[in-house]
């Protein structure tokens, strides 16, 4: 069946910090040079911001660049960042340590990453950006040459088994001159791309974590408008990399979160359980007290570093944000890496417009463009902290002290990676965790967090985990990791159960809140997430 | 022929609403509104019925916040011609609503008048039936069914307790759709698109001549118990004495 097509200049897709940057640059600078560019910015969620998920402690330095009048415009960075505390966390004591160079927090800002989602979304339909939430983009587009040519969206209304359903609707192809790829961490269509065009070759393996995140209103008596707590040990062994926030902003909220790198070794570990365990701390234990947890999330974060950033522009396309990852582990913030990113990819864009709008080309100019920029310099400074934690928290946190001060950050040697999947040890080598109930006050069962998300699909659609072959999680999951998705994933999707033909993986697929773990995690790759129709996943509020 | 359809922005029905910290209403702070499902279903309706009959115009109206417009683009996008806003940041309430939709209605003139019958955040079930006997128009709310026998009859099938019951309404008509009326289609881009060009209309509920102010006071909002788990009786005569003494049903 035909599809009808769309024609932009440049079409967006992700509707996050990097995303909705580059195309309010686009559209700033065709208004400077009073010329005419078309952007359109795609978003799978059903609304701007309903997939974001984050801390957030936000350095202002791109939005700056993007609006130096961001305060007037009433950007909702209304939190300035405080009292800043690192944590070392035995099971029942804490220990301050002083905060790392990288995490000090002067002049930066707590706030909602998803509400100033929202309103940078306002200021592109401003500048008459075209924004489309609730249309996911499901399948890239090539011309004769091979080159991207924009991407199509997602066909609505398919029944369970592929077939069309009664309000069918077929998907929209968008054609572009250029395709900026901003879907966040480990992008589906990146993913496809970073294949066809290569473009990992020379770049270390991407690695990641998981963050899992609770956000809670709190008894008046224990808030303090700006704290910023952060803390390493407890939970976790001192061989896996996790830590967690803790931030007090707004009226009485509280984020609270635990990450944990996804290389972790135990088949039995629960990313989901150690943060629930993590809240009976009394640190953060009498924080919540007296309160009530509203909201529920969790999301992958790019953990690679500066190693890992791949080739960011090929013909046709460009990566910008945490899809490429621009995160920046050590100071545990991405979005300004994000939205410069956006920006400098925007610029490189657009100054070869005339060009691209002869031809599909390569912007290689956005490379070198963001090689001169502050943010290479900054993911260069800190790329080897992250790797020395493979030696455990404590030669890390040493390693990590010399690097800083010693080296500051120009040590002559950059450490590698190695892909997370491979790091599982198999169940016959590890000890099952035995984790704590739920009191339903201070810690939860999954399921109950997960109706916190607001997720949602439309029922009777495809499944969106697909399986390269099926029996592989019977066969490999179950039998040798003790079928370890039932653990990592923090949304309850993944369930084995027992009937006649013996051990079958159910895939609840409607509970899924996009966090891309299991296209990470698995031990043989064989998950492979794809967008569901468009709209579906979580509704986060101020998130 | 002409039809009106009332849609109202209301919470998202994916969103677990919870009451503000201070009991005075529902928190909608960066939460997710959309279209109010059974209008949804009421807009869906006028679109086919334009779509069969050729000489049909359909307007869209909401009454709220300016951010009601996106709500009005969402029908528009679908398929409605143009849209009407009763701007106000008044909590308004069902008669309210109805005394400014029979001002729409008395600009307009339409044939037809079709909204859900009730929106799902204050579930109150009364603008249609309201709208009604305001105009003296006929009414048939809880429509699952709806069929035009000419130029001056409807023919409504109305979800009844013991089953369908079907009214031949002469028109005009106030007709309120329940949820098994029709499925709505998916919006498609381009149209989201053409909807940004269609005609807006709004008016102030002073250029209307009507008065929104609320007339019901809500003085708290609290969440419900929560419920405790059952437990298992041993036999019918531990069933009856619990019955009778412990939760004094019977």
């Amino acid at each position: 069946m035909e599809r009808e097509s769309m024609e932009f200049d440049v079409v967006i897709v992700g509707g996050g910090p990097s995303g909705l940057a580059a195309a309010i640059r686009l559209k700033q600078l065709a208004a400077a040079s009073n010329s005419d560019v078309s952007v359109c910015v795609l978003e799978k969620a059903s609304e701007i911001g309903g997939h974001i998920l984050s801390g957030a402690v936000i350095e202002p330095r791109a939005l700056e660049e993007l609006f130096p009048d961001w305060k007037d415009r009433g950007a909702p960075l209304k939190t300035p960042a405080a009292d800043d505390r690192f944590l070392l966390l035995s099971e029942k004591r804490s220990f301050r340590l002083p905060t790392p160079p990288q995490m000090h927090n002067k002049g930066n800002y707590i706030a909602s990453l998803g509400n100033v989602c929202r309103w940078l979304a306002e200021q592109a339909e401003e500048l008459e950006v075209e924004v489309y939430p609730g249309f996911a983009a499901a399948e890239v587009l090539y011309d004769e040459s091979g080159a991207v040519k924009g991407v199509a969206t997602g066909d609505m209304g398919l029944t369970a088994d592929g077939t069309q359903g009664p309000s069918f609707e077929r998907g929209i192809e968008l054609h572009a001159h250029q395709t900026i790829f901003a879907e966040g961490c480990r992008g589906s269509l990146t993913k496809e791309v970073s294949e066809r065009f290569e473009l990992r070759v020379d770049a270390e393996p991407q690695v990641y974590g998981i963050g899992i995140k609770e956000l809670w209103e709190i008894d008046s008596a224990n808030f303090v408008s700006g704290q910023i707590t952060h803390t390493a040990g407890w939970p976790m062994k001192s061989d896996t990399y996790g830590g967690s926030w803790m931030y007090h902003f707004e009226d009485n909220l509280v984020s609270i979160g635990f990450v944990v790198g996804l290389n972790y070794s135990n088949p039995f570990l629960s990313p989901f359980e150690e943060m629930q365990r993590f809240k009976t701390h009394p640190v953060i234990r009498d924080v919540l007290k007296g309160g009530r947890r509203i909201s529920y999330g969790a999301r992958a974060i790019s953990a690679g570093g500066f190693q890992s950033i791949p080739k960011l522009a090929f013909p046709g396309g460009m990566l910008v944000g945490d899809t490429a990852g621009f995160l920046n582990l050590p100071k545990i913030k991405g979005s300004h890496t994000a939205m410069k990113s956006g920006i400098t990819a925007a610029e490189s864009v657009y100054s070869s417009l005339e060009d691209c709008r002869t031809k599909k080309k390569e912007v290689t100019d956005y490379g070198n463009n963001l090689k001169k920029t502050w943010l290479w310099e900054e993911l260069y400074r800190v790329r080897n902290i992250k790797p020395a934690f493979h030696w455990g928290l404590f030669p890390a946190m040493l390693y990590s002290a010399v690097d800083t001060y010693l080296f500051r950050g120009k040590a002559p040697w950059t450490f590698k990676h190695r892909p997370d999947h491979t790091s599982l040890k198999l169940a016959a080598d590890c000890k099952p965790i035995d984790y704590p109930k739920p009191d339903g006050v201070l810690t939860f069962d999954k399921l109950s967090s997960v109706f916190l998300s607001n997720t949602n699909h439309q029922e009777g659609q495809p499944v969106h985990l697909t399986l390269k072959d099926s029996t592989v999680p019977a066969r490999v999951n179950h039998q040798l990791y003790a079928g370890l998705e039932e653990r990592y994933c923090p949304a309850g999707v993944y369930e084995y159960v027992q009937d006649d033909d013996g051990t079958r993986l159910q895939i609840n697929a409607q509970n899924c809140v996009h966090c891309k773990t299991c296209d990470i995690k698995d031990p043989t790759q064989n998950i492979h997430w794809v967008t569901p129709e468009g709209g579906g996943g979580p509704n986060y509020p101020n998130m | 022929m002409k039809i009106l359809v009332a849609v109202k922005r209301a919470i998202d029905y994916n969103v677990k609403a919870r009451p503000k910290s201070d009991g005075s209403g529902v928190e909608l702070a960066n939460v997710k509104m959309s279209m109010n499902p059974f209008d949804e279903i009421a807009v869906e309706e006028a679109i086919r019925i334009q779509e069969a009959e050729a000489t049909t115009e359909t307007v869209a109206v909401s009454i709220g916040v300016k951010q009601c417009q996106e709500t009005l683009r969402t029908a528009m996008a679908m398929g409605v011609d143009r849209g009407i806003l009763v701007e106000t940041e008044e909590d308004v309430q069902p008669l309210a609503v109805a005394q400014a939709l029979k001002a729409i209605v008395d600009k307009e003139q339409p044939d037809l008048v079709l909204l859900g019958k009730q929106a799902i955040d204050d579930d109150s079930n009364q603008v249609g039936q309201m709208l009604s006997a305001l105009l003296g128009w006929s009414q048939g709310t809880f429509a699952c069914g709806v069929e035009l026998k000419g130029n001056s009859l409807v023919s409504v099938r109305r979800e009844v307790d013991g089953g369908i019951q079907t009214l031949d309404l002469k028109m005009p008509a106030v007709i309120t759709s329940d949820l098994r009326l029709n499925e709505p289609r998916y919006v498609k881009l381009p149209n989201i698109m053409k909807a940004k060009k269609k005609q807006l209309d709004t008016f102030t509920p002073d250029e209307l001549g009507v008065d929104l102010a609320s007339r019901i006071k809500v003085l708290t909002v609290s969440e419900p118990p929560v419920r405790e788990g059952g437990v298992k009786v041993e036999d019918v005569n531990q069933l009856i004495d619990k019955l009778r003494n412990q939760a004094k049903v019977i």
